[in-house]
């Protein structure tokens, strides 16, 4: 068995956690070239990333056969005499494993969030009286809906929606989903004061942008150098309009 | 996965046909049906559908295969943005 430390194959593969040398000493250190007689290894097919089939071959002897995507494929794939029919090729990113990956993308957000939270609680009692805490907590309160709905729509609506959102980029698919969800807060808090509500607007729709794209890295079709293409244009943005939020929130008591 | 499409014209897949012995090792470990066998070569069917998970180049038995995989996390990215800008070197610790 190795270790990959929770971690899927496929990740595993791309870090070097289920690579050749790992594959190569754990066939070693198990002795198995005793414990079998045939020389086979059926590798998971997304294993190949870091799996060099020739370097097992000249390097222990045995054979590796790449296996199904899906280890629940693996008992037919043995009746096929290590055959794999199409299906068991067929990469697939339903709504069940889109919203599989959202805890662990909200656990990671919770140190961050948090901090900025606690940031905008001391910014949001700057007022034209000197700082108030009890003053700023509607503020506060305020953004922090927002803020949190952006997230939840970055993290959660993005992914659902996935297949019948349009743009390729996910930066833009977060900007897309956050507008409805932006509206629907400055609705529930009933402001029409237009420095406040650009800025919540903003808050809302960066949070959900910058949630979207970082799912990238957790989908099975996106390419890096994409990724890369799509930040160089994504970063700016959210840079721009984190600033003018920032700047018209606090600003914004002393405009009214 | 007929519907999801990422940015094209972006994978830097290369695939160099004179060296290419017709294994099809390469349209067996792509996740994403990249490949096509002909009748003695393999062809790039879909070069824009390359994810550049390396899995091809990795295991072609002639290295007929390049591409530059990576991380496709933006918060990699952003870390390695970030160490460059600094002039640092190291590894880059992500999920």
């Amino acid at each position: 068995m190795l270790d990959t430390r929770g971690v899927n194959v496929w990740c595993a593969s791309a870090h070097q956690t289920f690579g050749t040398a790992e594959l190569l000493q754990r066939i070693e250190k198990s002795d198995l070239g005793k414990v079998v007689s045939h020389r086979q290894l059926i590798v998971p097919q997304l294993g190949a990333s870091g799996v060099d089939a020739q370097a097992i071959k000249s390097s222990s002897d045995f054979e590796v056969i790449w296996g199904p995507l899906r280890a629940g494929d693996i008992p037919q794939f043995l009746v096929n005499s290590n055959k794999a029919d199409p299906a068991m090729r067929k990469l697939t990113f339903a709504m069940a494993e889109r919203l599989v990956l959202a805890p662990v993308e909200l656990a990671m957000a919770i140190k961050p969030t948090l901090l900025i939270l606690a940031v905008m609680l001391v910014v949001s009692g700057l007022g034209p009286g000197g700082f108030s805490l009890g003053g700023g907590w509607s503020r506060w309160l305020f953004f922090a809906t927002s803020f949190l709905i952006g997230l939840l729509s970055g993290v959660v609506l993005v992914p659902a929606l996935l297949p019948w959102l349009p743009f390729r980029a996910f930066y833009l698919k977060g900007i897309l989903v956050g507008v409805p969800v932006a509206g629907a807060v400055i609705f529930w808090f009933g402001s029409s004061f237009w420095p406040e509500v650009v800025a919540q607007v903003l808050i809302c729709l960066t949070a959900s942008s910058y949630l979207a794209m970082n799912f990238t890295g957790a989908t099975p079709y996106v390419s890096p150098s994409g990724v890369e293409k799509e930040m160089r244009c994504a970063i700016p943005v959210q840079i721009v309009m984190t600033l003018v939020a920032v700047v018209l929130w606090v600003a914004n008591p002393f405009l009214r | 996965m007929e519907e999801f499409r990422y940015i094209d014209g972006v994978a830097t897949l290369e695939l160099n046909e004179d060296l290419c012995v017709g294994c099809g090792i390469c349209e067996t470990v792509c996740p994403h049906n990249v490949f096509a066998m002909g009748r003695s070569k393999v062809r790039i069917v879909d070069q824009d559908g390359c994810m550049e998970c390396g899995a091809c180049a990795n295991n072609c038995p002639v290295s007929a295969i390049g591409v530059t995989p990576g991380v496709g996390c933006a918060t990699y990215v952003i870390k390695k943005w970030w160490m460059d800008l600094l002039g640092k070197e190291g590894p880059i610790t992500c999920c």
